[in-house]
């Protein structure tokens, strides 16, 4: 015997070979129905629409993305001074939290739009400012609740893993000399994050899965493409099936990508 | 005189937590190339002690002098005392190393990062200097295959060995070891002991809280034993382990045998 078998207490799953009889099975029900889709149903009318679909899906991103990072920068502040007090600061944080995490987004959308939207209106100065011809408009209103709405959540979650870096982390730092400032920079926040990631992954992708609220206050995402294709076309099922298809595909893609980001410090146990 | 000056000097150090009074007066004297073994029972205020000498914790009185420079204080309005120069503090504890219990590596940072950040955004030196020492530090202490790893992926003896190598990548005056063993398993103790060994045979200064009284004894210049919040006895290794004089460190001694 040339080879010795080293016992450890970890032992990965075989990996499975893809022609075992049950996913043979799975896969011909899954090719069976693709081709359902696409023999028995409307798709003629994709190739009119695809601009417009692939202008919506950008919008959705856009919309998904400037709220994520945007919304993350508040974030921060909101989770750390609820560890870091003064206490005023850290209660005024946490009740804003609460309420934003307390109520529906739809509503604060709303409130916003045709509340906020309205009491803009009715003053001359507001109308007459260079703010006026973006306030006119339905995305800084979808932009701001999405993006309050991801800091409260996210708020929460950052306070959590701030107040999770172990203590004796930070002594090191602190007997080490370093000044608060670098060791918020250098470990506090980096180690935050870190141990945020996993959480802040199925956050995103919730956020994803909620712009398409901005579609009723008019903002223009791919959501609302796919409604005006419903309208136009007299088709219901179609434009569903594709948008369904197109957030799975995002959904994916938003996952792999944070995977790639907390591989690049692996951890083991937790 | 630089050369004459004292690395450590604390005096009349008083710590109070609440209405808990821990340490009731300590005085100590590190010179250059002093051994010092802290040793007590569990609770005599030993961690306390070392705490105090870079200001983890805040004594309620007494003076702090670290290579001739006394750490200023101010009182803090209830009976104890509060830094009052911020930076000095941090300038000073870039001269003190300190190894703690549990280690206390930074997880999101590979080894050989743990080992260069503080020369790199505390000392400010440049970064392909830091990586040169700190390479050398990581094979003197047996770790330069692991400079790329995470801490989580080490042992406990190779992590302390690495917080030994983050604590000499500052060139510390001193060094601090708060029972650097006794969170690791019986077999990983004696390569961390053997680090420290050698540490004290090349006379680098340092304050050693340990139980480990063989160990205490080999490397020692001077045994402190603490009890009650006071330096109970002190004197060579030999006086201390063979010769003792108060009844409790007479005990001390025997039930750790
Ligand atoms: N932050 C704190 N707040 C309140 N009490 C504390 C604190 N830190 C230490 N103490 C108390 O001070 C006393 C001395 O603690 P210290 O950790 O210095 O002892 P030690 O000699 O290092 O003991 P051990 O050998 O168990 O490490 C203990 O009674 C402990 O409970
Ligand atoms: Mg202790």
């Amino acid at each position: 015997m040339s080879e010795v078998q080293v016992p450890s207490a970890y032992v990965a799953p075989k990996g499975r070979s893809l022609f075992e009889p049950h996913r043979i099975f799975l896969m011909l029900v899954f090719a069976v129905l693709i081709f359902c889709v696409a023999w028995f149903m409307r798709w003629d009318w994709l190739p009119r629409y695809q601009d417009r679909l692939i202008y919506g899906v950008g919008q959705t991103l856009l919309m998904l993305f400037s709220t994520a990072i945007v919304g993350f920068l508040f974030a921060v502040p909101l989770g750390l001074v609820q560890v870091t007090g003064p206490k005023p600061l850290a209660l005024l944080a946490r009740g804003f939290c609460t309420l934003i995490r307390g109520t529906p987004l739809l509503l604060q959308l709303w409130l916003l739009y045709y509340g906020l939207g309205s009491v803009f209106a009715q003053f001359p100065e507001i109308r007459s400012s260079f703010l006026w011809p973006y306030l006119r408009q339905a995305w800084p209103y979808g932009f701001t609740a999405l993006m309050i709405s991801f800091a409260a959540y996210e708020g929460e979650v950052m306070r959590g893993a701030f107040a999770g870096v172990p203590r004796g982390e930070l002594e090191a730092a602190r007997a080490f000399g370093m000044g608060r400032f670098t060791l918020f920079r250098r470990i506090w926040l980096p180690r935050a994050i870190h141990r945020a990631l996993p959480t802040l992954t199925g956050e995103t992708v919730l956020q994803l899965k909620s712009t398409p609220l901005v579609a009723t206050v008019t903002v223009v995402d791919v959501y609302a493409i796919i409604s005006r294709v419903r309208q136009e076309t007299y088709l219901t099922y179609e434009p569903l099936l594709l948008l369904a298809l197109i957030y799975l595909c995002l959904t994916g893609i938003l996952v792999y990508a944070f995977r790639l980001l907390e591989n690049r410090i692996p951890t083991r146990g937790v | 005189m630089a050369e004459t000056a004292q690395a450590i000097e604390v005096r009349d150090l008083h710590k109070r937590f609440g209405p808990l009074e821990v340490l009731k007066g300590v005085s100590l004297t590190a010179r250059q190339g002093d051994v010092i073994a802290l040793i007590g029972g569990s609770g005599s205020g030993k961690s306390t002690f070392l705490r105090c000498i870079n200001m983890l914790e805040l004594p309620t009185a007494g003076k702090v002098t670290i290579h001739g420079e006394t750490i200023e204080m101010k009182s803090d309005g209830h009976g104890g005392l509060m830094p009052a120069n911020r930076r000095q503090i941090q300038r000073l504890r870039t001269k003190l190393g300190m190894v703690f219990q549990s280690f206390n590596l930074w997880q999101h940072m590979t080894v050989l990062q743990n080992v260069i950040e503080v020369p790199v955004h505390v000392l400010g030196q440049p970064r392909d200097k830091a990586v040169e020492v700190a390479e050398a530090l990581l094979r003197r202490v047996g770790l330069y295959e692991k400079r790329d790893a995470y801490p989580s992926f080490l042992s406990g003896g190779q992590q302390q060995r690495a917080a030994i190598a983050r604590a000499l990548a500052i060139q510390p005056l001193v060094m601090l070891f708060d029972e650097p063993t006794s969170a690791l398993d019986p077999e990983l103790v004696g390569e961390v002991l053997s680090v420290i060994g050698d540490l004290a045979q090349e006379k680098r200064t340092m304050i050693l809280v340990t139980h480990e009284m063989k160990f205490a004894r080999q490397v020692a210049s001077h045994v402190v034993y603490l009890h009650g919040g006071v330096i109970e006895e002190q004197g060579p290794p030999e006086a201390i382990f063979e010769n003792p004089q108060s009844e409790r460190l007479k005990k001390f001694i025997s039930s750790i045998h």
